[in-house]
């Protein structure tokens, strides 16, 4: 199966502190069953809080709890702006 | 009858221990982070004439059986069957919660569904309904509040009054498992079919999500948020996690810990030590008793209950911030330091346990994701300073930095984390090398901390060192006693002619470039292997050497002129260096042994702690010579 890798799709990582955004789809990475059953399948809606005072990781709230991730964990799952 | 086996499942933080504890009256680790328990416990209590076992397993988001605590988990439903499984869920947290609850149900695993932090919930706004829930899924379902005793006592009346039998998964959920198996069945790759799973099953967890739960009086910004903006948000995040710990430093020592050690120090080594030392001569006992009970026993023993107050407050400080979800505020902030080291954020939570004991917080390194991450938090948590440390540092900064007492202790703190993170980065370079590490960390809300729980937490943990005190100590200050005070010959007068003078002599050729090669360092390292506190004692009889006889002696004053003859104040710094990095007692040494499964573990952590130990005291010293101290 060709990925086509789309360089204008948005990456949870680059979106703005404060912003809501949507899951299209997670990409393969070691996390990404464990991310799933902590509620983040496509179509769910994240918001971003903050990232970490050092940069790095992140935190979003996501079904009514926040989690933090590293940033390039983030990169592996594409959003889409909230409409 | 039978006894009726209750097991306490859900995901992590959902108050499992809260209700346990307050069921069995166990006191397991509480705390407001995700992955406090690790193992499972188990408590019994009758209610109605009816035994009932309860068994609190870790929290876990899914039970794939990925992590050891998730096998511990499926392994003990599937293989146990207990009567009633309960899936405690937080409430204010309901639609990942269900996730397990569903994964229960297609296991074919019947569930007592215990909607705990109900309190919470109703503060967010949010309007739960128990009934629909349980008309939705089939099974039984509860309200709690987990704090509330009243709340969890009527889970004892639910337990012997429930059935479980007589469940049964509602058709909703059946048509569910049955899509659930036949993607199973389907083909395709394994990883892809797991996915969609999940996907369905959160697909089903809206629909229920969106008949029980009223959302409409739902602030929108919660309380947490505001105060994380403040404490876990932008650079100064960092000055303010410094700040707090500090804090805890200028409260342990010099607002309550040291006030009360220096009015122990003379109730009992200066008041009780000289009316037991009078009585003893009234009576006319043997000269021989007379000096094991004043100056063994209550030097040994005395000096180190000087310092349990110290302890209390400390852990009372941990146990509240534990309370608070401050650690994985602290792990969120420090990941990309940890994460240098060759450690995660997560790993923080465990060394802060280390503050306290090393023995839980070696064991509580099983709550990190990776092999690598427990391996080296379990390798590096011995630097840190435990509670069994904390009286040394605290005598020693007494005697010889007077006016510094509680900074040049908070040195030493930092010394054991600065050396366990570089310890981390070199194992990491050579012994782990590049095994791929992730962070993924719930932070929970902020709590309130229950104070029933920090003070049962902090009388438990300090009760440890009480016991510690009258049993391991009381034993080593008699035989310290006995080898100080005997040779080959018999009694002898000079205490320099005897067993441990030579024994401690032998081994303090070793710290020559340290600038404590005296034989009462060496007896006290030697010592120290056991319990830290017994180099305390161990000093506290050495140096202890009144005239029996003599009952003006201010038996606590002459310990610290003693101690101060003997050391500069650059060899004592150097000498707290070494105690504060040097092997692991024996206990820790064993749950290093039990948690890694080998003994070269156990030899490992000895040598390598001790080799560094030797070296950074030996660089202090000698750099600090050199600059002029
Ligand atoms: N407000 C509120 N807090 C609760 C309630 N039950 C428990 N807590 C708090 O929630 C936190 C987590 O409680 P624990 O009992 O340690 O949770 P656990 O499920 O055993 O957590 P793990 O061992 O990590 O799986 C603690 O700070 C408790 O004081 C409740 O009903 N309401
Ligand atoms: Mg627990």
């Amino acid at each position: 199966m060709a990925i086509v890798v789309d360089k204008n799709r948005l990456t949870l990582n680059r979106v703005h502190p404060g912003s809501s955004v949507k899951i299209e789809y997670l990409e393969q990475s070691p996390l990404k069953e464990r991310l799933m059953s902590m509620g983040l399948v496509p179509g769910t809606v994240i918001k971003v809080l903050r990232s970490a005072p050092l940069g790095d990781p992140m935190a979003i709230s996501v079904r009514s709890y926040n989690l933090s991730l590293r940033l390039n964990d983030a990169e592996k799952i594409i959003v889409a702006p909230k409409v | 009858m039978a006894t009726l086996s209750i097991a306490l499942t859900g995901n992590p933080n959902t108050g499992k221990s809260t209700i346990f504890n307050e069921l069995t009256g166990i006191r397991q680790k509480i705390g407001n982070w995700p992955g406090v328990t690790v193992d499972k416990k188990m408590g019994y209590v009758n209610h109605k004439d009816r035994a009932i076992s309860i068994v609190d397993l870790p929290g876990t988001y899914s039970i794939n059986a990925r992590s050891p605590e998730e096998q511990i988990v499926i392994d003990y439903l599937l293989n146990e069957r207990p009567d009633i499984v309960v899936d405690v869920v937080d409430s204010s947290n309901i639609e990942r919660n269900l996730f397990l609850t569903l994964q229960l149900l297609e296991h074919r695993i019947p569930v007592l569904i215990d909607l705990n932090m109900m309190d919470e919930a109703t503060k967010r706004g949010l309007k739960i309904s128990s009934k629909k829930l349980s008309e939705l899924i089939g099974m039984p379902v509860v309200e709690t509040v987990g704090r509330s005793n009243k709340s969890t006592r009527k889970l004892l009346d639910i337990f012997t009054s429930t059935v479980m039998n007589s469940y049964q998964n509602s058709e909703l959920i059946e048509k569910h498992i049955n899509a659930v198996e036949t993607i199973r069945a389907g083909a395709g790759e394994h990883d892809i079919k797991e996915e969609k799973i999940i996907s369905l099953r959160y697909d089903l967890i809206d629909k229920i999500i969106a008949v029980i739960v009223d959302k409409n009086g739902v602030a929108s910004t919660t309380t947490t948020e505001k105060i994380d903006r403040f404490l876990a948000n932008g650079f100064i995040a960092l000055p303010i996690l410094l700040l707090l710990l500090y804090g805890v430093f200028e409260i342990t020592f010099t607002w309550i810990g040291q006030p009360i050690a220096d009015f122990l120090n003379f109730a009992i080594n200066t008041w009780f030590s000289g009316i037991v030392d009078d009585a003893l001569s009234t009576i006319g006992v043997a000269a021989w008793l007379q000096s094991l009970v004043v100056n063994g026993v209550i030097a040994g023993v005395g000096s180190v209950l000087t310092f349990v107050p110290l302890i209390f407050t400390l852990f009372f400080c941990l146990s509240f911030l534990d309370g608070t979800g401050y650690m994985a505020r602290v792990a969120f902030i420090m990941d990309p330091i940890m994460r240098r080291a060759g450690l995660t954020g997560k790993g923080v939570m465990p060394l802060i346990m280390g503050f306290g004991c090393g023995v839980p917080a070696i064991m509580g390194a099983r709550a990190l994701d990776s092999e690598k991450d427990r391996m080296i938090s379990i390798l590096v948590t011995p630097f840190l300073t435990c509670g069994a440390k904390l009286p040394v540092m605290a005598l020693f900064a007494a005697v010889f930095f007077p006016q510094n007492a509680s900074n040049v202790v908070f040195v030493m703190y930092i010394i054991g984390i600065v050396m366990a993170i570089i310890m981390a980065k070199v194992l990491t370079v050579t012994t782990f090398k590049d095994k791929q590490s992730s962070f993924l960390l719930e932070l929970p809300p902020y709590r309130i901390p229950d104070m029933k729980t920090v003070l049962l937490e902090t009388w438990d943990k300090g009760k440890g060192y009480l016991v510690k005190a009258g049993t391991i100590i009381f034993a080593m200050s008699v035989l310290i006693w006995f080898l100080s005070n005997y040779n080959l010959s018999g009694p002898t007068d000079e205490m320099t002619e005897s067993f441990l003078a030579y024994l401690g002599a032998a081994i303090s050729h070793l710290f020559t470039f340290q600038g404590f090669d005296t034989w009462q360092a060496g007896a006290a390292v030697i010592t120290g292997v056991v319990a830290k506190e017994a180099v305390i004692s161990t000093m506290g009889i050495l140096y202890n050497v009144g005239d029996v006889a003599d009952d003006t002696v201010d038996a606590a004053n002459q310990m610290m002129t003693a101690l101060g003859g003997s050391f500069t104040a650059l060899s004592a710094f150097a000498f707290m260096v070494f105690t504060q990095l040097y092997s692991p007692c024996v206990t820790a040494l064993g749950t290093i042994k039990k948690e890694t499964g080998r003994w070269k573990w156990l030899f490992f952590a000895f040598a390598y702690t001790t080799a560094v130990a030797w070296v950074v005291s030996l660089l202090v010293y000698q750099i600090g010579r050199l600059i002029g101290f």
